[in-house]
C-alpha cells in the first residue's frame, strides 16, 4: 500500500502493546519477588490433568457443536433467533450458578438421579473427570456452536444452489472444507478457556485428582506467598495456550457472530424426513442440555428474590457501569486490533484467553498500589480486566466484518482521501455497526457475570453483583445469593440485547 | 501528459511492463485478454500498487511518492463505487471533502452534479434504492465534482445493458470533454472503444503497448488483439 | 469517547468523595464478608468511631487466606494499621514475615485453649464440625464415618482455611494413622470444593449428607431462619479449633489508634455482635451471654495445634491428604 492510505493502524499497535503489558508485564513484579519458584511433582500431576480435561472438553464441545450448528443453519422455526441468543447464556453465567444449575440436574439429588431412582435404576455420580468435562461442555458448547454456525452461514448461498444443480454431495464439497478451516480455531479457544478453569474442575472433579494448574497458582499465592512460583505457573499456562493458539492461527480462525445469525441457509439436501428428525433431535437435545440446568438455576433464584439485601440495588448499578465501561473499552481495543489486522494483532487478541485472573489481578495490584489508592481504582480496574478478558471474543466478532469492509470499500475510501480517523468515522464505524453492537453486547454480558479482580481491590460499599453474590454465599445466605445470580443473568441478557439491537437498528447495508 | 517510464508492476508471479505516453485530453481504451493486467495497470497509476521499478509522471511530476488522494486522479471501479450507508448526495460530496456533513456550498455543487448526470430529485436515496444505471450516474457525478485532470475507469458500466452503456459512455465523454480531462478506461467491447476513444492501448503478454488510433488498430489488429477479439487469422 | 471518560471518572470519584474528612484514619485490612452489611463491620465501625473520634476505614482482600498474601505483597509500605481475620493456622507464617508489632493486651479470653501471644489477638473462634440434617446420618467419629455410607463435602486445604483445619484436625486426632483414615474416607467424600461457601451450597442442595463447617452453623439456621433442621455432629475424637486473630501492623502510622482498636476489639461493642453476625464464638463472652440456640452442640474435647506446631505440620498433613485422595 502506498503511503497515507488505509485505516488507522497505530492504535492497534498500542492496544497490542497494552495487552502484552497487562497479560505478561504483570508477571514481572511477581517474578521479581522472592519465593520458592520451580515446579514441584504435584504441579506436573496438575498439568497432566489440566491438559487431559481441557482437550476432552474442547474436543467434545466442538464435536457436539457441529451437528447442532448444522441443524440450526438449515432449519427455520419460530423463536430460532431467541433460542440462539438464549443458548449463549451459560457462557455468561457466574461459574458457581452454572455449577449449581448442573447439579440440580445431574447431581446426587438432581432430576436425573431422582428419575433413575423412580424406575429403580442405578444412581450415577457426576463427580470425576466426566463431571468436569460435562460442565465444561455445558459452559462452552454455546461458544462452539456459535463459531461453527457462523462458518456455515458464511458459505455463500450460490454454492449450495450450484451443488444442488450439480447433484453434488454437499459434505465433501462445501461442509468439510469449511469445518476444517473453523474447527481448529474453535478447539483452541475453548481449550484455552478450560485450561485456566479452576472452580469447575475442582468442584466436579471430586478431589485432588482433579487439580488444575490454576489451583496450584491459587495455592502458591494464598498459602505459600510464593509469588514467583505463581508467575511461573502462569507462564506455563501461556506457553501451553501459545502452542494451541499458534496452531489455530496457522489454520485461520473463524468469525464469531456479528453478521446475520438470524438467517438460515436454504438447502436442498435436508428435506428428507430423516434429516428433519435428526436436526430436531440435535436442536432439542442441545436446548434441553443447556436450558434445563439454566432453568433450574433460575428457579433457585426466584425463591430468593425477596431475600435480596438492600445493597443489591447499588451493586447492580455498579455492575452495569462496570459492564458498560468494559464493553466500550473492549470494543475500542478490538476495533483497533481489527483495523491493524495481521499476526501481531491476532496474537495480542488471543493472549487473555490464557491469562490467570488471579495472577493478572495480583500483578496489577502490585503495580497500581504504589501509584494510587486501590479502592479509588477498584471499579475502573475491574472494568479494565473484564475488558481484557472479553477482548478475544469481541475481536473474533469484529475482525471479519472490518476485513470485509476494507476489502469492499478500501480502495474507494483511499481514492477519496478517507484515511485515518476519517476512514473510521465515515466508512468503518457506520458499516461495522452490527458487528460492533454484537461485540459490545457480548463484552457487557461477560463482564456482568465475571467476578474478575474486584475482590482484590474493592473496599466496603464497592461490591459488584458477582462479589455481592460471593459474600452472600460466604454468610450462609444461599437463597439471596441464588437470587443475585438470577439478577446477574437477567441483566447480562438485557445488556446484550440492548447493545446488539442498537447495532442493528437503522443499519441499512 | 501521462508518462509511464520503464514502469514495471507485479503481483506475485504476475508481471506487467509499460513504457508509454498519453497526451493530455486524450481518451484511451485499455483492451486485452482477461488477466492481461489492465486492472493492474490502473492500480499502478492510481497509487494502489507500488511499482517494482520505473516511474509514473504527470506533466513531468513523479507521482511515486504521492498517496492515491494526492494524485491528480479520480477513479471508478468495477463495482462498489458508492458507500451503501450514504445517500447519493453524501457519496458525491465525498468527492469534494472527506466528510459526512458537506457544507452548503458543497451540497450545492454535489446537487448540481447529480442534476448534470440526470439524477435530479434522487439526492436523498441510498445506493440500494437506485437502479444499476442510476448508481453508475451517481458515481460519475462524483468524478465530475472531483474535477481531476486524469480519470481512470475500470469497466464501471460492465454490468449495464448495451443501450444504457452507450448512454453512459456518451455522458462520460460529454462531461469530461468539456473539462479537457484525460480518460483511461478498461473495456472489453471494441464498439465501446470506437465510441469513446481516439486511441486503444493493448495490454497483453505482460506488456502495455503505446496507444494507437482506434480505427487504425481495429482495421488491422496485431495478432494479440486479433486473438482477443476472436477474429480468424485469415485476411 | 466522552461517555467512557465520564463513566470512568464517575467510578473513580465515588469512593474519593466519601472520605473527605480530617479525623485520623485507622485502616483495617480484613476479609470482605466481615465488612458486608450483614457482617460485624457496620456495627463495629459505628461503635468504635463513637468513642475514638477517628475514622475507621476497612480495606478488604477476599477471604481470610488472602489477607496474609496481601500483606506480604505490600510489605512495609502497606497502608493497613491493623490486620483482622488471620487464621490461627497461619499465625506462625504471619509472625515469620516480621510485619507485625506486639500489642500486649491484658484482657482475659474465653477460649477453650491457652492463648498467650502478645502480637496476635483472638477476636473470635469456633470448632470445626461435620454438619448434617436432623434425622440424617450421624456418625459419632471419623472412624464411624469411614465405615458408614454417609456422604461428605469438604474444602480443599490448599485454597481454604476450613480445608486446612480439617487436615490438621485429622492429624491432631490420629497422628500417623491419619493417612489411613483419609484413605478410608475417600469413598465417603463426594467432592472437594475450593472454599467453604461452595461446599455449604452443595450440602444445602442435597449433594451430600454432611459438610465440613462449624459447630455454630446450625445456630444460623435456627436463629436467622428459624429452621431447626440442621445439626452439628459431636465427634468422639474431639473437635479442632479455629481461632481468628487480629494484629497491629509494624509499619503503622497510627500505633496508638491501632492499640486502642485492639483493646476495643475485646470489649462489649465488638464482641457482642460477633455471634449473630460472624456466627462464631466471641473471644470474650458478652455480659448477656450467648444468644439462645447458639450453642446447640459443645464438643467435649478440643483439639488444637499452637501456631508454630500447626505451621510445621501443615505441609506434611496436606500432602498426606493429597496422596490419599489422589489415588
Amino acid at each position: 500500500m502506498a503511503v497515507g492510505s488505509g485505516p488507522p493502524r497505530l492504535p492497534g499497535a498500542l492496544v497490542a502493546l497494552l495487552m502484552a503489558g497487562l497479560c505478561l508485564g504483570t508477571l514481572i513484579p511477581l517474578l521479581l519477588r522472592t519465593g520458592e519458584g520451580g515446579l514441584v511433582g504435584a504441579d506436573w500431576a496438575a498439568l497432566r490433568f489440566t491438559l487431559v480435561q481441557a482437550a476432552l472438553s474442547a474436543g467434545l464441545s466442538v464435536g457436539l457443536g457441529v451437528p447442532v450448528a448444522r441443524a440450526l443453519a438449515r432449519r427455520r422455526f419460530p423463536g430460532r433467533s431467541a433460542l440462539v441468543t438464549l443458548l449463549g447464556a451459560p457462557f455468561v453465567l457466574p461459574v458457581i450458578v452454572a455449577v449449581l444449575g448442573l447439579l440440580a440436574l445431574f447431581g446426587r439429588s438432581g432430576l436425573v438421579n431422582e428419575a433413575l431412582g423412580l424406575i429403580g435404576g442405578p444412581r450415577m455420580s457426576v463427580y470425576g473427570l466426566h463431571g468436569v468435562v460435562l460442565a465444561h461442555v455445558f459452559l462452552n458448547l454455546p461458544l462452539a456452536t456459535r463459531l461453527i454456525l457462523q462458518g456455515w452461514l458464511d458459505i455463500p448461498a450460490e454454492r449450495f444452489r450450484l451443488a444442488a444443480t450439480l447433484g453434488a454431495p454437499i459434505w465433501p464439497l462445501l461442509e468439510w472444507p469449511m469445518l476444517r478451516r473453523i474447527l481448529p480455531g474453535a478447539f483452541a479457544a475453548i481449550f484455552a478457556l478450560c485450561l485456566t478453569s479452576f472452580s469447575v474442575a475442582l468442584i466436579l472433579g471430586g478431589g485432588p485428582r482433579a487439580t488444575t494448574v490454576e489451583l496450584a497458582i491459587y495455592q502458591a499465592i494464598r498459602f505459600e506467598a510464593d509469588f514467583a512460583g505463581a508467575a511461573q505457573l502462569a507462564l506455563l499456562q501461556y506457553a501451553i495456550c501459545g502452542v494451541a493458539a499458534g496452531f489455530a492461527l496457522w489454520l485461520s480462525p473463524p468469525a464469531l457472530g456479528g453478521g446475520g445469525l438470524g438467517r438460515s441457509v436454504e438447502r436442498w439436501d435436508a428435506a428428507g424426513a430423516g434429516a428433519r428428525v435428526m436436526d430436531a433431535a440435535w436442536i432439542g437435545g442441545a436446548a434441553l442440555f443447556l436450558l434445563l440446568p439454566l432453568g433450574l438455576a433460575v428457579l433457585r433464584g426466584v425463591g430468593g428474590l425477596s431475600d435480596l439485601p438492600v445493597e443489591t440495588m447499588g451493586a447492580a448499578l455498579r455492575s452495569v457501569m462496570v459492564a458498560v465501561s468494559a464493553s466500550v473499552l473492549t470494543v475500542g481495543a478490538a476495533l483497533a486490533l481489527a483495523l491493524r489486522a495481521g499476526t501481531l494483532a491476532q496474537l495480542a487478541g488471543a493472549l487473555p484467553l490464557a491469562a490467570s485472573s488471579l495472577v493478572l489481578g495480583t500483578g496489577l495490584l502490585l503495580v497500581l498500589r504504589s501509584v494510587v489508592g486501590l479502592s479509588a481504582v477498584a471499579l475502573p480496574v475491574t472494568a479494565l480486566v473484564d475488558a481484557v478478558a472479553s477482548l478475544p471474543f469481541a475481536l473474533r466478532a469484529l475482525a471479519p466484518a472490518v476485513a470485509e469492509i476494507e476489502a469492499r470499500h478500501g480502495r474507494l475510501a483511499d481514492s477519496l482521501g478517507l484515511v485515518g480517523a476519517r476512514r473510521l468515522r465515515v466508512v468503518i464505524l457506520p458499516l461495522a455497526r452490527p458487528a460492533l453492537g454484537f461485540a459490545g453486547g457480548l463484552a457487557a454480558a461477560l463482564s456482568m457475570g465475571n467476578l474478575g479482580v474486584i475482590a482484590l481491590f474493592a473496599g466496603p460499599g464497592q461490591e459488584t453483583l458477582p462479589l455481592l453474590m460471593a459474600q452472600l454465599m460466604g454468610a450462609y445466605r444461599m437463597e439471596a445469593a441464588a437470587a443475585t445470580g438470577l439478577l446477574i443473568l437477567a441483566l447480562a441478557l438485557l445488556l446484550f440485547w440492548i447493545f446488539d439491537r442498537g447495532g442493528r437498528i437503522d443499519a441499512s447495508s | 501528459m501521462l508518462r509511464l517510464e520503464q514502469l514495471e508492476l507485479g503481483q506475485g508471479s504476475f508481471r506487467l511492463v509499460a513504457d508509454l505516453e498519453v497526451p493530455r485530453g486524450a481518451s484511451v481504451a485499455l483492451m486485452g485478454p482477461s488477466g492481461g493486467g489492465k486492472s493492474t495497470l490502473l492500480a499502478g497509476i492510481a497509487g494502489f500498487l507500488a511499482p517494482r521499478s520505473g516511474r509514473v509522471t504527470w506533466d513531468g511530476v513523479d507521482l511515486g511518492p504521492l498517496p492515491p488522494l494526492a494524485r491528480p486522479i479520480s477513479v471508478l471501479f468495477q463495482d462498489n463505487n458508492l458507500f451503501p450507508h450514504l445517500t447519493a448526495l453524501q457519496n458525491v460530496a465525498l468527492g469534494l471533502r472527506p466528510s459526512l456533513r458537506p457544507s452548503p456550498e458543497d451540497r450545492q455543487r454535489a446537487g448540481s452534479a447529480l442534476v448534470r448526470v440526470g439524477l435530479a430529485g434522487l439526492e436523498a436515496r441510498r445506493p440500494a434504492e437506485l437502479s444499476g444505471g442510476q448508481q453508475a450516474r451517481a458515481a460519475l457525478a462524483r468524478v465530475l465534482v472531483q474535477d481531476r485532470p486524469l480519470v481512470l475507469m475500470d469497466e464501471p458500466f460492465g454490468a449495464l445493458g448495451p443501450a444504457l452503456r452507450a448512454e453512459m459512455l456518451a455522458l462520460t465523454r460529454e462531461v469530461l470533454d468539456g473539462r479537457g480531462a484525460t480518460l483511461l478506461m478498461v473495456t472489453h467491447d471494441p464498439a465501446d472503444a470506437r465510441r469513446l476513444a481516439g486511441a486503444i492501448c493493448l495490454v497483453a503478454d505482460g506488456r502495455a503497448h503505446p496507444p494507437q488510433p482506434a480505427e487504425e488498430l481495429l482495421a488491422d489488429p496485431p495478432p494479440a488483439l486479433r486473438a482477443y477479439l476472436g477474429l480468424t487469422q485469415a485476411t | 469517547m466522552n461517555p467512557t471518560r465520564a463513566a470512568i471518572f464517575a467510578l473513580a470519584a465515588a469512593p474519593a468523595l466519601a472520605q473527605a474528612q480530617d479525623a485520623p484514619v485507622l485502616t483495617v485490612l480484613t476479609y470482605d464478608s466481615f465488612t458486608s452489611e450483614w457482617g460485624p463491620g457496620p456495627a463495629v465501625e459505628k461503635a468504635f468511631e463513637a468513642e475514638c473520634g477517628c475514622d475507621i476505614r476497612f480495606v478488604t482482600a477476599g477471604d481470610g487466606a488472602a489477607l496474609l498474601a496481601r500483606l506480604q505483597l505490600e510489605g512495609a509500605t502497606s497502608e493497613a494499621d491493623v490486620v483482622l481475620g488471620l487464621d490461627s493456622n497461619l499465625v506462625a507464617a504471619a509472625r515469620a514475615t516480621g510485619l507485625f508489632a506486639a500489642h500486649g493486651t491484658g484482657a482475659a479470653l474465653d477460649l477453650p485453649v491457652e492463648w498467650a501471644d502478645d502480637t496476635f489477638v483472638p477476636f473470635d473462634w469456633g470448632w470445626f464440625a461435620m454438619v448434617g440434617k436432623a434425622g440424617g446420618p450421624a456418625p459419632k467419629s471419623f472412624r464411624e464415618l469411614t465405615e458408614s455410607d454417609a456422604t461428605l463435602v469438604i474444602e480443599d486445604p490448599r485454597s481454604s482455611t476450613p480445608g486446612l483445619g480439617l487436615v490438621l484436625w485429622l492429624d491432631a486426632a490420629y497422628g500417623e494413622e491419619a493417612p489411613a483414615i483419609w484413605d478410608a474416607l475417600r469413598d465417603n467424600i463426594v467432592t472437594v470444593t475450593p472454599g467453604w461457601s461452595e461446599a455449604y451450597n452443595l450440602f444445602l442442595e442435597g449433594e451430600a449428607d454432611l459438610v465440613l463447617s462449624y459447630t455454630t452453623s446450625p445456630a444460623y439456621h435456627l436463629i436467622a431462619e428459624e429452621d431447626a433442621g440442621y445439626v452439628a455432629l459431636p465427634f468422639e475424637e474431639g473437635h479442632y479449633l479455629q481461632v481468628e486473630v487480629a494484629a497491629k501492623v509494624a509499619s503503622t502510622d497510627q500505633p496508638e489508634l491501632a492499640d486502642r482498636f485492639l483493646d476495643f476489639m475485646l470489649g462489649e461493642g465488638f464482641q457482642g455482635v460477633i455471634p449473630t453476625t460472624n456466627w462464631m464464638y466471641p473471644a470474650v463472652t458478652p455480659a448477656a451471654g450467648l444468644p439462645d440456640g447458639f450453642e446447640s452442640m459443645r464438643p467435649a474435647t478440643t483439639l488444637f495445634f499452637p501456631p508454630e506446631e500447626a505451621e510445621a505440620r501443615r505441609g506434611p498433613a496436606v500432602e498426606a491428604w493429597r496422596t490419599a485422595l489422589s489415588q
